[in-house]
């Protein structure tokens, strides 16, 4: 059984959210933090409801709602979230009022919101949604394991319509640690110079990007998920050359069916070091675009690449601002998208068009 | 698509004891685990009532085989999957694609508030070993490590249903074919973070609690972790000893009514609890026991008992809530009540529903306050319904 | 008093992140639960916080709250009654 995306929304640091335009402009971030381009809320979330709303629930509600009403769709049958940070801002902030009032009763709300199931919850609450709701917290795997269950829930119920969406924020808290431990660039760095310099580390982004799937076949679709799959820390490049090549073979396509490979390259040499040497074996001579030097880094970034295949394969272009001077094919069928996130999950996520 | 889940083995850790045997013993014998706070390091020791393990970090290293250094819902994840793993005899069954699917709502909070509050005052201080393993993903990640599990590791958190939502995805990894094992449950430890959040929140019991009780006054904290091995009915036939029971419905419903509330008529629990009984095809009627998610505060238990009274009446189940022992374990509390579930599914075991002197008014029923064994009993209903209206219900049956 | 009503306007309004109505347009006696305001169980835990951080007041039973923060003229009533004058 076949899943559909029938429509896409999605917040991130270039101009994605309710762009007719694909990717025409890139926007520059020159200090290793790629922030969210957001959207005027006012227009979108009643202020009454969104007052609580920290950012990366309004980045959410805004995208999924938006993700629904392209769909012209008011009433999804599920609604599956995926985050490894969940709502840090609240988290700080309650942890802060912890720590600096002494464990006196403080900040509530921010404690309601700390949780990791907020997200999800609150597009529930604003739909009045009834459905399944389920939220995942699989670090740099948690958007496919959404995927999963969501593939899974229309299988189950080949009407239903299920709303999936990935998420992570970038705030101060997380931009400072992340760099203590050696996550980002040690000196700033332009966005558009991330695969130019063969250094140590990578830039932060942050992201929600919300998908309505159905088992529907629709010439409004954008694309067809073929299937999804997560590994766990690999022993070596044979190993993860090994889980890329039983992945096609599950699907009965070799390399040389794949039209393109979005790769997560993150501009950190040893990172992307496993990328080169895949290109040199079992993803030979595939057309490649990278995303990383767009929405940054953070563990739910293939929500964005998932984003950016889909709109390629609708519109069966490559925006010439991705780079993209490697000859291509006429028709871009099928695309993989192969990420790893610190080399400790890694993802595949195969589209083809419809 | 196969339709039977069989659970083939069943490990905890709570309040109540370090194991399934010495849980069960303190649940027969009405034994609460609920005490003042011993381990944990807070100004509230002495005000709030909890459950905790009885065992403090370097005791659950030692236990669990983690070092110290590592946060203590790991530590409690690897001790109760380690359980459920050699209770299930599946280590000498060929080609078994094995999962682990286990959720937590805190991660490892009780080592990053410590790390928080020297980083507060200086952003350079702080251990980052202990904020290394914070995140959901990353307790599941190190335990899978531990226990041999590669490639389908999947981490769930959606608060108090977190751990029935676990198990519910691993049921049906399996049934759509892509595993043949998946060990499933949850942990949670305690930590400053939860249980000032709680206090803040003004749901807590000064006392010990007493669910569905008139005058309850809210929850008592836990903590502990409970995870059950899900077997397809190929794998199951290849056991040498019979599984426990099988995982005979579920559903996962949302209340949408309020981020913390549940609606008063229990309108996500109802349908959590519907939905977990058309799934298996049941009547009302062939329900023997439940066991209520039964939290102790006034809006989860009455909430609760509406949606039961819709359902049910007017012949109710027996039902109880565990939580009047365990305290309530939040991301972990599915995963050990449906350890304590499974159980009485296969032997027919009543568990008694603690402190409860008056019954709620507004019901016609009341939960058991003895145990008992009851073997007549043939399937058991689990509920938990959390935080952002996240309403989930398992069913077990005896084989 | 209307100095104190004046104060917790602003008060409220920060503490809830109220934005759709400018805090002096808060009417003294419109109800701030259900209809009016439309705030919730987890605003009174906030305006809680509001009371003891402000003016060193514990509300200690949640029940209490409907009718202490009816309105802001009420919330003004209690906190006169009931906070530490001091010389």
């Amino acid at each position: 059984m076949k899943v559909y995306i029938r429509s896409i929304a999605n917040v991130s640091p270039q101009k994605t959210f309710n762009s007719s335009l694909f990717l025409n402009e890139f926007t520059e971030y020159s200090d290793n933090r790629l922030t969210c381009i957001e959207p005027d809320y006012n227009e979108l979330i009643d202020l009454k409801l969104g007052r609580r709303m920290s950012r990366v629930i309004k980045m959410s509600v805004a995208s999924a709602f938006a993700c629904l009403k392209e769909a012209g769709i008011t009433d999804p049958d599920a609604i599956v979230t995926a985050t490894a940070y969940g709502c840090l801002e609240d988290t700080t902030v309650f942890l802060t009022n912890m720590v600096e009032q002494d464990e006196e009763p403080l900040a509530p709300t921010a404690f309601v919101q700390a949780t990791h199931n907020t997200i999800g919850a609150q597009i529930a609450l604003l739909l009045k949604c009834k459905g399944y709701n389920n939220t995942f917290v699989s670090g740099g795997a948690s958007f496919e394991n959404a995927l999963v269950d969501a593939m899974m829930v229309l299988a189950e119920k080949e009407s239903a319509k299920v709303l999936v969406g990935g998420m992570d924020e970038i705030t101060d808290f997380s931009q400072v640690v992340l760099n203590r431990m050696g996550l980002y660039k040690r000196h700033p760095v332009s966005n558009f110079d991330l695969f130019k310099f063969n250094s140590k580390g990578t830039i932060g982004g942050e992201g929600s990007a919300f998908f309505l799937l159905t088992a529907a076949s629709s010439e409004n679709n954008f694309a067809a998920i073929d299937a999804v799959s997560t590994f766990y820390k690999p022993g070596n490049i044979s190993e993860t050359a090994q889980q890329i090549s039983s992945f096609l073979n599950a699907q009965s396509i070799g390399s040389g069916d794949v039209d393109l490979l979005i790769a997560g390259n993150n501009g950190d040499t040893k990172n992307d070091e496993i990328y080169l040497e895949l290109q040199k074996t079992v993803l030979k001579g595939i057309p490649f675009v990278n995303y990383k030097n767009l929405c940054g880094e953070y563990p739910t970034s293939t929500a964005f690449a998932l984003w950016m295949g889909a709109n390629i394969v609708k519109t069966n272009s490559i925006p010439a601002t991705l780079n993209h001077n490697r000859t291509s094919k006429s028709k871009i069928n099928k695309v993989l998208i192969y990420n790893h996130y610190q080399n400790i999950f890694h993802s595949l996520i195969l589209i083809s068009s419809c | 698509m196969s339709t039977a889940v069989f659970i083939a083995g069943a490990g905890v850790i709570s309040g109540i004891g370090n194991n399934v045997a010495e849980c069960l013993d303190r649940l027969v014998k009405g034994q609460t685990g609920i005490d003042t706070i011993s381990y944990l390091e807070t100004k509230h020791r002495g005000l709030l009532p909890v459950s905790e393990v009885k065992l403090s970090n370097d005791e659950l290293a030692v236990l669990s085989g983690f070092s110290p250094k590592v946060n203590r819902t790991a530590m409690l994840s690897l001790i109760a999957a380690k359980e459920a793993l050699d209770n299930a005899g599946i280590h000498d069954i060929p080609g078994l694609r094995m999962g682990f699917v286990s959720a937590n709502t805190v991660g490892g909070m009780d080592k990053s508030e410590r790390f928080f509050a020297d980083f507060l005052t200086d952003q350079s201080k702080g251990r980052l070993r202990d904020i290394i393993n914070h995140e959901c993903g990353s307790i599941t990640a190190i335990v899978a490590e531990k226990i041999g599990i590669r490639n389908h590791i999947s981490t769930i958190s959606t608060a108090c249903s977190s751990s029935a939502n676990a198990i519910m995805y691993g049921a049906r990894l399996i049934k759509h074919n892509f595993l043949d094992a998946v060990i499933a449950g949850g942990t949670d430890a305690i930590t400053k973070f939860t249980l000032n959040g709680f206090n803040t929140l003004m749901i807590l019991d000064e006392q010990y609690c007493k669910p569905f009780d008139e005058n309850r006054q809210g929850l008592n904290l836990g903590e502990g972790a409970g995870y059950v091995v899900l077997l397809s009915e190929r794998a199951a036939s290849l056991l040498k000893k019979n599984p426990i029971c099988t995982l005979s419905g579920y559903c996962n419903a949302n209340d949408a009514y309020h981020q913390t509330a549940t609606s008063p008529e229990g309108e996500g629990p109802y349908m959590a609890m519907t939905g977990a009984l058309t799934m298996g095809g049941f009547q009302v009627g062939d329900i023997g026991y439940i066991n209520l998610h039964g939290t102790g505060t006034q809006n989860n238990d009455s909430s609760e008992a509406a949606a039961i009274k819709r359902l049910f009446n007017p012949v109710y189940p027996k039902m109880s809530s565990t939580k009047s022992f365990t305290g309530h374990t939040l991301g972990a509390s599915a995963g050990i009540e449906a350890v304590f579930s499974a159980l009485a599914a296969q032997q027919g075991l009543v568990y008694p529903n603690l402190r409860l002197k008056t019954p709620m008014t507004a019901f016609p029923f009341v939960p058991e306050t003895v145990f008992s064994k009851d073997p007549g009993i043939r399937h058991v209903l689990s509920n938990s319904f959390g935080f952002g209206g996240n309403c989930s219900s398992l069913i077990f049956s005896k084989l | 008093m209307d100095e104190l009503i004046a104060d917790l306007k602003e008060q409220i309004a920060e503490q809830l992140k109220i934005k759709n109505i400018r805090p002096e347009d808060i009417d003294n006696d419109e109800p701030l639960f259900g209809a009016g305001l439309g705030l919730d169980s987890l605003d009174v835990l906030e305006l809680i916080v509001l009371l003891k951080q402000k003016y060193k007041l514990r509300v200690t039973n949640a029940e209490d709250g409907p009718k202490v923060f009816r309105s802001v003229r009420t919330m003004a009533e209690y906190i006169t009654a009931n906070r530490v004058q001091t010389t």
